[in-house]
């Protein structure tokens, strides 16, 4: 027996799985932290009554301030950072190298580390960074100083270095994607027009590649706001983060005002993305 | 501005090739360090010089107690990238071909995707921890783990297909059709073999990333860790080469399976590009 399926029932039941898991993977859970958010607590566990003491306590406080002085604080210097560094690659590779089989293989020799434990690849500047490490020997080698540098690992400068190792792909790979999609011929136009390099940069390839600019700093900017682990090991402790604090409040089963932080930090990286979407429509780019 | 081949470089080439190479060398430098460092004499610490050369380390991983359970963990955790493997490939397939028509909630479902995929893992796994609370299940990495990788991994999965399908024509699909095709056949036969390469690199993203995954792992896995959470458990209390030996370990199987899956795209590429090759030759030599 044949089983006929309107052609107008298809796409739904070709996306009913994938709608499902999100549902109850993404927006349910996600519906659960904002529930808990409302609820009291006490030693022994979650009180579902309603309050709103989790909310007065987190925006009343100091300490919530402060954190997102410093969880922002990263985010823009790493933004910089890995903006920079992402472009300059991306158009290396975009349109410095002549051979795009060649460019792609670039590319991936960029991803591969992507693909490993992020974990393992920032512990590895440990022995990089450390007071005996490589660099301290280095520069005690080369006569630059005559103490090991305590600053370069457990502090800031490690938490960026470990973010901008971990997270310039992400601004390598839509950025290059956009500027692949460049049609050479509007370079060519603007050259034979009397550009030279730098305008054909800023007034041709920059906002022709702003989607995918807009889409790595989306990258970027969420996952420095969601860490906790990179800034907990490289800053020793010394530093902390909006997430540190869920993950220590639910540490000590303290969940309701883990689950009101938790609202407060989406609720402000919604706004920025939303910010950024409003500059540049990116849903054009990624659905083709 | 496209230079024939024959022309100088410009100064900038330069500049910024050394700038490449510097980024390549940062990606990977302090990788090849703890790989080096892993092979730490017995009487070795975590930094250079090498105290001697063993292979002390590796045997500490699997026998010592207090490195904790590093073959139960492996033994969870490659089972779980493989399940995730296999359902980020089919779901984000079906979806990817409903996303190439028109239909009711498609912009809401990807909004929701994306949404997934940028919100913090840690809140994620808090959120589902909480719902297995409420609702009396106990946590295990086949059931809760599963689904908080695959929120994660659906939506990679599904912006590789877009991109895949973006340059898919319809004509493949009518063209088998109008040769009698049923819409199954046609799936089989036409659609899954052109878009081959870029169901491999679904399944790529969707084994690395859950063999990976920590953050969505925390409140997810239940009484017995991942692979990821042995590695963070060692981060806090194990300072000695053990650690870099389980990186180093872990990173090889993940550098099998990269190659595993570049190279079967390579291959799969070069075969089409000979065949067109041979077919190009056949038409000019019969016309």
């Amino acid at each position: 027996m044949k089983l006929a399926i309107p052609t107008k029932a298809v796409p739904y039941l070709e996306v009913a799985p994938l709608a499902i898991v999100l549902l109850f993977f993404f927006v349910v859970p996600m519906a659960m932290v904002l529930v808990a958010s409302f609820f009291d607590y006490n030693m022994t566990g979650i009180i579902p009554t309603f309050t709103l003491t989790n909310y007065i306590d987190l925006l009343t406080s100091r300490t919530t301030l402060e954190l997102y002085l410093e969880t922002l604080k990263f985010a823009l210097i790493v933004w910089a950072i890995t903006l920079v560094l992402g472009f300059t690659i991306a158009y290396f590779l975009a349109f410095h190298v002549r051979n795009p089989l060649i460019a792609i293989g670039l590319l991936l020799l960029c991803t591969v580390p992507f693909w490993t434990s992020d974990i393992i690849r920032m512990i590895s500047w440990i022995p990089l960074l450390g007071k005996y490490g490589v660099f301290n020997r280095a520069l005690l080698e080369l006569g630059v100083v005559d103490s090991p540098v305590q600053w370069l690992l457990f502090s800031d400068f490690a938490v960026v270095v470990a973010y901008v190792h971990l997270f310039t792909l992400f601004m390598i790979v839509p950025i290059f994607n956009s500027m692949a999609r460049i049609d050479r011929s509007l370079i060519e136009a603007a050259v034979d027009a009397g550009a030279g390099r730098l305008r054909v940069l800023t007034e041709v390839v920059i906002p022709l590649s702003k989607t995918g600019i807009a889409l790595g700093s989306i990258f970027v900017i969420t996952l420095v706001m969601g860490d906790f682990f990179i800034v907990k090991i490289m800053s020793g402790g010394r530093s902390a983060s909006v997430v540190m604090a869920v993950f220590e409040d639910v540490n000590l089963l303290f969940y309701p005002p883990a689950a009101a932080s938790a609202v407060l930090l989406l609720i402000i990286v919604t706004l920025i993305v939303s910010f950024i979407l409003r500059v540049v429509d990116v849903r054009k780019e990624l659905m083709g | 501005m496209r230079a024939p081949a024959t022309d100088r470089r410009p100064w900038t080439f330069y500049v910024l090739a050394a700038v490449f190479t510097l980024f390549v060398l940062f990606l990977y430098g302090p990788m090849v360090c703890i790989y080096i460092l892993s092979f730490q004499g017995p009487n070795g610490g975590l930094t250079f010089p090498l105290n001697g050369v063993s292979i002390d380390w590796f045997g500490a991983l699997f026998h010592q107690q207090r490195t904790g359970d590093i073959a139960g963990a492996f033994s969870r955790s490659i089972p779980l990238a493989l399940i995730v493997l296999t359902v980020t490939v089919m779901f984000s397939l079906a979806a990817g071909l409903a996303f190439r028509r028109r239909f009711f909630g498609a912009g809401l479902i990807f909004y929701v995707a994306i949404a997934s995929l940028i919100v913090p893992g840690l809140v994620l796994s808090v959120g589902i921890g909480l719902g297995f609370q409420m609702l009396d299940l106990a946590p295990r990495w086949y059931s809760s783990a599963l689904g908080a990788h695959l929120s994660w991994t659906l939506p990679f999965g599904l912006l590789i297909m877009f991109a895949v399908f973006s340059r898919l024509s319809w004509s493949y699909e009518e063209a088998a059709r109008d040769l009698g095709a049923s819409t199954w056949q046609t799936l089989r036969y036409v659609v899954i073999p052109i878009v081959f390469p870029g169901i491999i690199g679904v399944a790529l993203f969707g084994f690395t990333l859950s063999y990976d995954e920590f953050p969505r792992s925390w409140l997810t896995v239940g009484p017995y860790n991942t692979l990821p959470l042995e590695i963070w458990a060692m981060t806090t209390n194990i300072t000695s080469p053990a650690l870099y030996a389980l990186g180093t370990v872990t990173t090889v199987i993940s550098f099998v399976v990269i190659a595993a899956a570049l190279s079967s795209i390579a291959v799969i590429q070069s075969h089409r590009t000979r065949r067109r090759v041979a077919r190009e030759r056949a038409i000019k030599s019969g016309s």
